[in-house]
This record gives structure tokens, sequence and C-alpha cells, in this order.
């Protein structure tokens, strides 16, 4: 594989310029000092409780997700490009989501084929010609972004449904701050603390007509035992919204309550972080336990805002990916501003032929995976690997879609053996309310900490950066 | 606020209360124990100490004999004993995270950090008494430095008295349970009053409630049974009496009853009790029996709990 972009080192000696600074300070600054700072850190993590849990791991359930304390910086001008971007592929997505559960122009047109919708379990007849306020579907969007190069913004990939991680965003900026005053005083570093508000702001603009002037808006979590726990409460803390289970709600005349030691209150918007499937027993999973029965009939009367939307998942799947370029001009009569990895169709024959010979050279995942998991990585599989995903590739091709393997961009990062380049994407927040669409400039970096690893999730062994904006 | 929530903060401060009474019992009967058996008579004192923990039947379905090793680890690190120390911080810091948008981070500080400290001690134990001695005290500042940041950071809104109302009823029924099971060294016509048996049975009972020294600064007098229970049934400037935590309990519910505008069954329940308290003296709770009295106590202060889970928290 080629040599990979790196953030910080042009080859042959110099630096881009927004780490110049950075570099300074880092030569200044003694590795025992970083190394000091990075145990400080671990230990505020933990103390403040910022863990997730691991499902099927017994050995500890709450870990800490490792935090890097090198930042990761961006000029203003990167930004403001990639703001764009992420505006106009949210825009698209929204746009996308209203036409599917209506009209459908865009199956007419003959631009997204039927069959990746209609038999797609992600998709929800429930929802077909269901109005949402404002035509919002997607309140929250995490768009996770990859570098080659200096000049292009990639995305990698969408997430619609219930994306998490900007605690840490937040977090890590505040933890930054507290260890590294002098290097946030050499820097002029755009702040992300205003999310919390903006995220309220947005939840508030799409409440129900009914709602009143100050709608009450909660947030629904599964609840302890979920790997995002610390960031639903983080969350329901920063917005001053009641942190609400399954369990504490109930539906009267398809209109939705609260249990509170007062009675019951009406609750207008509901940012859930359960997923479709959970969310209402007697319409999804009947099993489920952890969501709250008839708050889909509440829904379509129209009593109540879910943010984001049930049905969402038909955007972010995988399958549709690829389709993306073309959904982006189709609705906006624009270019898409950001780009999409080149991607194989395993369903079509001609993309899987090529698949299969190229197996070695390629990343294959599962359209309905996430997480990282169930995916190969070709150049890093044994051979055995390889032979037995062709199997499952050949007995399901329609499962899956195949990725060139990218050389993901790389910035200094801390290991045993001192600063080295290490591989990083980065998720920022996409907010839509009634007017507008905002994203406090930032996000979430992942980082993968092995050497050579391309693989950022936290559930596989991926840690965090903070990302810097220089508001030059 | 939610009824989850609030359920939760009222039982996370009763975690928290029972955890430093189970560590303030077990201090006290190691105190007791390591006299000379002619100062303590025949009885088993690790025996009363299960059942002032109310866990004695459950207790002999696992152990033979209630001697200090077995007792010890049942109380503080058994997991299969619900109310075992290590349990109530478990719960504690379980229900903790369920509320953490209602503690102040001084709050949610204090259970995390004793919780992470104590992992150590869950998975080696304490091998001498030194260790022990260090666990039970850890585990009482804990329970101090929980409740004192929530006297000094929480808002005074229904979070805050939800969660007094766990730490009194707890500590009502605590004190209540040491008593019932300890009540028969308390009473007057016990031809051996003063002997030395007897004393330090008495100034067992005290140092598990934290009120030896109070005792000598209310009463100016030597050990006397019936002023022991006059101090822990009565008094109301001692914060561990019956009478005490009923005065904050009647306070805790007018608060809540005030600020939502109506009062309900807890209020009425608990107002009750609290009068009948006033309006007693020892002269009158001895003529009609020490156990009895303590025993329709003990009824009355868990069917307050069942009545304030009823009104406010499901």
């Amino acid at each position: 594989m080629a040599v990979a972009f790196d953030e910080m080192n042009i080859p042959g000696g110099d630096l881009r310029p927004a780490y110049q600074e950075l570099a300074r300070w880092l030569k200044e600054t003694p590795p025992e000092a970083l190394e000091y700072r990075r145990q400080e850190a671990e230990l505020l993590f933990r103390r403040i409780g910022i863990t997730f849990a691991v499902y099927g791991d017994s050995e500890s359930t709450e870990r800490l997700i490792p935090f890097d304390v090198i930042p990761r910086i961006m000029s203003g001008k990167e930004w403001a490009l990639l703001e764009k971007g992420l505006k106009q592929r949210v825009r698209a997505l929204n746009m996308f989501l209203r036409d599917i559960y209506h009209g459908r122009d865009i199956l007419r047109a003959e631009i997204v084929p039927d069959d990746l919708i209609f038999q797609n379990p992600v998709f929800r007849p429930e929802m077909n010609g269901q109005q949402v306020p404002h035509d919002v579907y997607v309140h929250i969007a995490g768009i996770d972004i990859v570098r080659v190069d200096a000049e292009d913004f990639i995305v990698l990939e969408d997430n619609a449904r219930t994306p998490s991680g900007v605690s840490y965003m937040l977090e890590n900026r505040e933890i930054m701050m507290r260890l590294f005053p002098d290097l946030f005083a050499r820097h002029r570093v755009a702040p992300v603390e205003r999310y919390p508000d903006e995220l309220l702001s947005a939840l508030r603009s799409v409440a129900p007509q009914g709602a009143s002037g100050e709608p009450t808006v909660a947030l629904l979590t599964p609840g302890v035992y979920n790997s995002a726990y610390y960031e639903h409460s983080f969350l329901a803390d920063k917005l001053g919204i009641e942190l609400v289970e399954g369990r504490d709600l109930i539906i009267k005349n398809n209109e939705v309550f609260m249990r509170t030691t007062e009675g019951v209150k009406r609750i207008d918007v509901i940012y859930r972080r359960v997923d479709d499937d959970f969310i209402d027993p007697l319409t999804f999973r009947p099993d489920s336990v952890l969501g709250v029965p008839g708050l889909m009939s509440a829904y379509a009367a129209g009593n109540i805002t879910l943010a984001n939307a049930v049905g969402t998942g038909i955007a972010d799947d995988k399958a549709i990916y690829s389709y993306m370029p073309d959904i982006v001009k189709f609705y906006l009569g624009e270019e898409p501003i950001l780009k999409n990895v080149p991607t194989w169709r395993c369903r079509e024959p001609k993309d899987l032929a090529y698949v299969l010979d190229n197996l070695g050279e390629l990343v294959v995942k599962e359209v309905h995976g996430s997480g990282g998991y169930g995916m190969l990585i070709g150049p890093a599989a044994t051979k055995a690997t390889i032979e037995a995903f062709r199997e499952k590739l050949k007995r399901e091709p329609e499962g899956f879609i195949a990725q060139p393997t990218l050389a993901l961009s790389t910035c200094p990062t801390c290991t045993a053996s001192g600063l080295a380049p290490r591989h990083v994407d980065l998720r920022p927040f996409v907010l839509t309310g009634s007017k507008s669409t905002t994203i406090v400039p930032g996000g979430l970096t992942r980082v993968a900490l092995k050497e050579g690893s391309l693989v950022v999730n936290s559930s596989q062994g991926g840690g965090t950066k903070d990302t810097w904006i220089l508001d030059e | 606020m939610l009824s989850r929530t609030a359920e939760n903060l009222y039982w996370l401060a009763r975690y928290v209360e029972r955890a430093e009474y189970l560590a303030r019992t077990i201090d006290a009967t190691l105190r007791v124990t390591a006299l000379p058996a002619a100062y303590i008579g025949k009885t088993n004192e690790w025996d009363s100490a299960l059942l002032t923990a109310g866990v004695a039947a459950s207790f002999y379905q696992q152990y033979e004999v209630a001697n200090e090793h077995n007792v010890v680890d049942y109380l503080s690190f058994s997991a299969s004993n619900p109310s075992s120390i290590r349990n109530c911080i478990e719960a504690a810091r379980l229900n903790s995270r369920s509320v953490r948008t209602a503690l102040t981070s001084e709050m949610w500080d204090t259970i995390n950090s004793a919780w992470i400290e104590l992992q150590e001690v869950w998975s080696k134990g304490t091998s001498t008494r030194e260790d022990l001695a260090k666990f039970l005290r850890f585990v009482q500042e804990t329970s101090l430095r929980f409740d004192g940041s929530a006297y000094r950071t929480m808002l005074r809104n229904d979070a805050y008295w939800f969660s007094r109302m766990g730490v009194h009823l707890e500590r009502a029924d605590n004190t209540a349970r040491i008593l019932d099971v300890k009540y028969h060294v308390l009473l007057p016509e016990e031809e051996h009053v003063g002997g030395p048996l007897d004393f330090y049975q008495w100034s067992s009972i005290l140092r598990s409630v934290s009120a030896l020294t109070a005792y000598h600064w209310v009463y100016r007098e030597t050990l006397k049974p019936w002023l022991i229970a006059d101090l822990l049934i009565l008094n109301d400037t001692l914060p561990r009496s019956l009478a005490s935590c009923y005065g904050n309990l009647v306070r805790n519910l007018d608060q809540i009853g005030v600020a939502y505008g109506r009062q309900g069954p807890a209020q009425r329940h608990a107002r009750g009790i609290r009068n009948r308290l006033e309006h007693s003296n020892m002269n009158d709770i001895f003529q009609h029996g020490v156990h009895e009295f303590i025993q329709e106590f003990i009824t009355d202060n868990s069917r307050l709990g069942e009545i304030i889970t009823k009104q406010y928290l499901i």
C-alpha cells in the first residue's frame, strides 16, 4: 500500500501550516511531560465515568476509550469546504427520505433500484405517507469522513439512525483544555461547546404543531447497560432534559406522557437513542422491553416528534451508499462536494466478478453490518480468511459491497515508542432543525492505535483525539 | 421529576446509609468481641450483628457458625448477600449511573471513586485486621462524604428531599433494628444492672449508631439502659434517634407536599408516627414493652416506605 497522507508532515521535511505551532510545542515539551498528562487524562476519564460497554465482553463491563492527547488540527479553510459538503450531503439525505416515503420520484427516475428499497429490512413501510414536521428526518447525522490527500474529503459512511460519539467530542475538548492550557493559548481553536444548545433548539424547532410554545423534549435511552449510556446521560444533562427509559413513558389517547412524581407529563419531542426495531413492541420487535407500546400510533397521529425519524436507516444503508453521489445530484442539481469511496456492488454480476478476483486488495463490508464487524480487510487478512470470505460472498452476494483499501490519512499519535503516525477518521455531527442545518466546527476524530491498522472503531481497539479547527 | 429518578435517588441514599450502618455494626462488634469473655457474657455478638442486619436466615443457609470470619465476610464482601456492604456500594453506583443527571458532580464523584477504589478490596479481600479496619473506615467516610456533598451541593428541591427521605427512613430502620435485637439488655428490671457485662453491651450499641459521646453530653451520666433507650428512641437532638428521623421525614414530605401543591397518605402516615413518638415517654414504653414498641415501629416504618413508593415512585 502507498504511504499514507500525513496531516502534519509533508514528505521532505516540511510541515503543513496548521501544525506548525503544535510541532514547535512538541519540540519544547519533554516526552515525560506528555506521558504524565496522558495518565492524568485517563484518570479524569475514569473518574468522570466516561466509559462504554463492549457487548459480549465478560472481562470488564465498562471500558475506557483510549484518548490520545495529540490534537488533530485542520485549518479554517479546510473546514469551510468540509462544512459546505456536509450540509449538502445531509440536505440530500433528508430529501431522499422524504421522497422514499412519499412520491418516490427517484425510483421512477430509475436512479436507485426499487428492490434495494422495498426488500431492505431497514425500509419501514409504516412510514409511507407519514408526515414529519418540516420534512426533517435526520435531525442528527454523523458523517464519517476520511482523507487520502490534502484536497479531498471522502465520506466513508453516513450515520442517519442514532449516531453516537458527540460526548467524546465535547469531553475530549474539556479535558484537553484542562491539561494543556498553554497549547490552547498558542492556537485559536474554534469552540465546540455550543453543541448542546444547538441540539436543543433544533429538537424544539421540530415539535409537533399542537405542542405548546415551550415544547417538552426528552432523551430516550435503552438504559444503563447500553454501550453509549454515558453519552445519553451526558447529553440529557447538558440539554437540561429528562433522560427517560421506555418504562417511564405511557401512551394515552395517542399522546406520550412520562411518569413523574407529580403525575404524568406530556412530551412533544423524543430524542431517541433506541433503534427502530426496539422502539415500539406493538409495531416492531414484540420482545422489546426497551420501547414504548403504542409509541408508533402516537407518532402516526402526529402528536410526537421522534428524532431521528423512524425509517432513516434506508438512507445510510451501505447498499444505498454507492448511489449517494447520484442522489445529491438528483435532488439538489449540484455536484457533490464530498466524494464517495469507489464502491463495487456485489449484487451486480460484473462487480462481483471483479471483487472475487481482487479480494486480496479490497475491503468487503456487510451491507447491514456496523461497528467494523463482519468485514474483510483484504491486505491484512490471511489466505484462509479470504477463502472463507469468498464462500460467504458467493452464497449471498447482495449482502456485500466492496471498496478499495484506502490509505487513510495519518496524524502524529503517542505510542509506546514515542510519536508516530496513526490512521484517523473524523465524525462531524450535523444538526438539522426546522430552519437551518448547523455543524459545530470539529467532530470526533477516531484513531487506529495499532501500527498500520485501519480499524478505528472503539469496540476494536481504536482511540479518540480532540479535533481542532483553527479560526484564522 | 421522573418517578424513576426519584426512586433511584431515594434508594441510592438508602444503600449508602445502609453500607455505613453495616460498617459501624461490624466495627462495634469487633470491639466488643475483642474483650475477655468475662466482660461480655455468653451471647454470640456475631449472631447479634447478623440479626441487626436482618440477614441471619440467609446467612445460615451458607454458613454453619456465626464467627468473626464468616460474619465479616458475609456482611462486607459477600456477593450473594443482597445487603452486604459490597452489594450496597454496587447498587449505589448503578443507581447513581441511572440518575447521573440528578446528581451533582461531587456526589457522583464520591460514589464512583469509592466504587473504583473498592474493586481491589472485592478482588483481594482484607487479609489483616488493619486492612479490615481501613476498609470499614473508608466505607463510613464515603457515606459522610456523600451526605456532605448532597448537603452542600444539591438544589433544595424534590430531588434533595427524596434523597433525604431515603437517608432518614433507612436510618430509622437501622436504629430500630439494633434496639430490637438488644432490647433485652436495656430492660431495667434485669438484676445485674450496671454490671461490667452490660456496660460493654451498652457502649457497643451506642457506638454502632455513633452516639457514645453524644450520650455523655446529653445526660452527663454513667451509662444507664433507660437513658440509652430514651436517647435512641425519643431524643430528637440525636440525628439517629427515631424521633429525629421522623422529624426529618415529616419535614421532607411536607416540603414535597408544598412544592407539588398536595398532600397524601405518605404525609399523614409519617405525621402519625411522629406524633406517637412525640407523645411517648420512656415510662410508658417500658410499661407496655420495649420490644412490642420497637416491633410496631419497624412495621410502621417499612409501611411508610411502601406508601411513599406508591404515592411518588411508581
